[in-house]
């Protein structure tokens, strides 16, 4: 079977949707953090795919731009956990107050 | 050879300067450690003033710069005046508030220029990319600060919410971008606005793609059904943040929808206009409802920022140059009063740190002039009573939106800006009517006073000059 | 150039391996040379960190390690820029090159940041 551009759309989908339901059901917030991740790294896999299929190279490019901003959120993300940490000894969702949705 | 020419350094000088600033502070605050005094906050707003006159002599400017990817037209320069504007207001109530709540973080006034920085690169974004990348910087900036309260827990719960919730939204309007770009091929908002112009075929990748944009948008400044991020955020931020965070981005989101959804994809509006009403709509009315309900002013400021979210979003839907002026005006109108009224809430709350009830209020009015009436400016002003900025804010959003038909929104939003006038006028009510209980001596520094008495003047002046203010705006809308 | 011996993608390939592999031996026999010897305990670890090798993996860190991580993470991937630059270093003439110190520059003043916060210093 030849793997066509749609193939790699629809595994970027499935990555985002279990990004989503992993955010919208974990406990813990690291997992929580990962989620998210795996999120971002369905987009780079569409993005890096359709530049493949277009010969256009701006879809990596842009995937650079993404990989940055993610570390970036993810550094910010792992040093309000370990305030968060100092302060409830734990990284569970429901013992953090503010943090039910 | 990148094709960089002077022109193009020059569209972005405000951002230029705001960026040497924020290095400026970042650097100065390292070699002194934490004992610069009030060397940080000058600097900022020395940085902040510079780059909005920088804003303002490119005022007249038309285009795009950097191949097509920033604008640096008469929008741009007025929504970067109104960030500055923004900023220099949040700097000057910050010294203060992190004296009385023991924060000594040298980098927040450091993040608060990258998180403006951030505004200003969205606000001139003529690429989704550049749309992200700024919205990145802002966001980041803001999760920090919105956390940087370090020995309150409920601070670190904020920011670590906003954090979730903004990487979650972020992911998908990039997904949307992603969509978008596997349809149109580019990211530029010219190639997208002349492929909707054309005869496009609304394919299943395009549809779901405008859809992820809109869904995170409405994440972004928080509209009904995606708003239940903001209320925790707001409440357990800072009050100073809280004010900058619940303006500022509000801001520069509306100005990227302006440009996204009002200009780019207007020949589109069918498949997104009706799902942006049913949004404006139910935002009014929940902010509103659940509004009235509180018990934290704190809290009701925050329910009422989204309400406000949602009269702003009737100014798009309606998609008119009068409706995006109007949307310029009731924005910047927005950001004075509400900035404001969360700084006065700061020195009126008595108690310990973070509780913000009504019964602080209870005659303050009267005890203390100065609070008492800008307080009252700004209440009056985000009811939308006249002769006030927010007054008229309303009003031209909701004529712009009946000269298109669209009548229901504009009954909707009148009938919650009653509802609103009630939680509004009871704050007013409890400022004036009530004998205050015992003493109270607030400490009100000089720059704290005049920054309250500059934003209540202005909101006065705008909305007794509404028309000369609607008129620049005008001139610039795309 | 002339064609020269370097023509050969062969000969160029050993060239560099050659290069690369005598670089990596001064510096070993340099150190070797030049350096401080002792050996204790600590030294001869799998990990010179003062990790515990053998241990329950759910021990907690000290925080330290977190604070070095989340800065290297940072610094490392904003490197990633440096590599397409470096590919089009030549086509992207003076205009590339400013852009990229600039884009340094700030990375540095990041640096230094951390530098006088005092998140290297070990105590």
């Amino acid at each position: 079977m030849q793997i066509e551009l749609t193939h790699y759309l629809l595994l970027a989908a499935v990555l985002f949707s279990i990004g989503v339901m992993g955010v919208l059901t974990r406990k813990n917030l690291i997992v929580i953090l990962m989620s998210v991740e795996l999120m971002l790294n369905a987009v780079n896999l569409t993005f890096v795919a359709v530049a493949r299929y277009t010969a256009d190279l701006t879809g990596q490019v842009i995937v650079f731009f993404v990989m940055c901003v993610a570390a970036a959120e993810v550094a910010v993300g792992l040093a309000i956990l370990i305030s968060i940490w100092r302060h409830r000894g734990t990284m569970h969702i429901d013992s953090v107050k503010l943090l039910k949705w | 050879m990148i094709p960089v020419s002077l022109t193009d350094i020059q569209g972005v000088l405000p951002e230029t300067i705001v960026v040497i600033a924020a290095l400026a502070v970042i650097m100065a605050d390292a070699i002194r450690r934490g004992h610069s005094g009030a060397l940080l906050p000058v600097l900022s707003v020395l940085g902040l003033a510079a780059a909005g006159a920088a804003a303002i002599f490119l005022w007249g400017t038309s285009g795009t710069v950097f191949n097509g990817t920033v604008f640096a037209d008469g929008f741009a320069s007025f929504f970067k005046v109104l960030f500055t504007v923004i900023g220099i207001l949040t700097i000057l109530f910050s010294p203060h508030y992190l004296k009385i709540t023991g924060v000594r973080l040298g980098e927040y006034y450091a993040l608060i220029l990258t998180a403006v920085f951030g505004m200003m690169v969205m606000a001139s974004a003529a690429n989704l990319l550049m749309l992200y990348l700024g919205l990145e910087t802002m966001s980041i900036s803001l999760y920090v600060l919105a956390g940087s309260q370090r020995g309150d827990v409920k601070s670190a719960e904020a920011g670590m919410k906003y954090l979730v919730l903004g990487a979650f939204s972020s992911a998908f309007l990039l997904y949307g971008i992603a969509l978008l770009f596997a349809s149109i091929g580019s990211l530029d908002y010219e190639v997208i606005g002349t492929f909707f112009a054309s005869d496009f075929h609304p394919g299943p990748l395009l549809v779901s793609g405008l859809a992820l944009l809109m869904v995170g948008f409405a994440f972004k400044v928080a509209a009904v059904p995606f708003h239940f991020w903001s209320p925790d955020v707001y409440d357990g931020a800072p009050t100073t943040v809280t004010g900058f965070m619940s303006t500022g981005p509000k801001a520069a989101a509306f100005v990227a929808l302006i440009r996204v959804f009002g200009v780019a994809l207007a020949p589109a509006s069918s498949l997104w206009s009706g799902v942006l009403t049913v949004l404006a709509i139910l935002t009014m009315t929940v902010g509103n409802v659940v509004a009235i309900r509180q018990t934290s002013v704190k809290r009701m400021l925050a329910y009422s920022a989204i309400a406000h979210a949602g009269y702003l979003l009737v100014g798009i839907v309606a998609g008119t140059k009068a409706a995006f002026a109007a949307t310029g005006y009731y924005l910047s109108a927005y950001a004075l009063m509400n900035l404001g009224a969360f700084a006065v809430l700061i020195l009126l709350n008595r108690r310990d740190e973070g509780s913000y009830r009504f019964e602080d209020l209870r005659g303050m009015g009267f005890a203390h002039p100065l609070l008492g009436i800008t307080l009252s400016v700004f209440l009056l002003s985000l009811t939308g009573v006249p002769p006030t900025a927010g007054f008229f804010g309303k009003l031209y959003i909701f004529s712009a939106a009946v000269e298109q038909g669209h009548i229901v929104l504009a009954v909707v939003g009148l009938l919650n800006s009653a509802v609103g006038a009630y939680y509004y006028l009871r704050v007013i009510t409890l400022l004036y009517m009530a004998k205050p209980e015992g003493e109270s001596i607030i400490v009100q520094p000089a720059a704290y006073r005049f920054a309250l008495v500059i934003s209540a003047l202005l909101i006065l002046v705008i909305g007794i000059f509404p028309e000369q203010l609607l008129r620049v705006i005008t001139l610039a809308v795309p | 150039m002339d064609s020269s011996v370097f023509d050969n993608n062969l000969i160029r390939f050993l060239f560099l391996f050659g290069a690369a592999g005598g670089l990596v031996a001064f510096f070993v026999a340099l150190s070797a040379w030049l350096g401080p010897k002792s050996m204790n305990e600590t030294k001869a670890e799998p990990f010179e960190t003062g990790m515990i090798p053998k241990t329950d993996a759910r021990r907690p860190f000290p925080i330290k390690y977190y604070l070095v991580a989340i800065v290297f993470i940072v610094f490392d991937v904003e490197v990633a820029f440096l590599y397409p630059w470096a590919v089009e270093f030549r086509n992207l003439g003076a205009a590339g090159f400013i852009s990229m110190m600039i884009f340094l520059v700030i990375l540095l003043v990041g640096l230094f940041y951390a530098v006088r916060k005092r998140v290297f210093e070990w105590k």
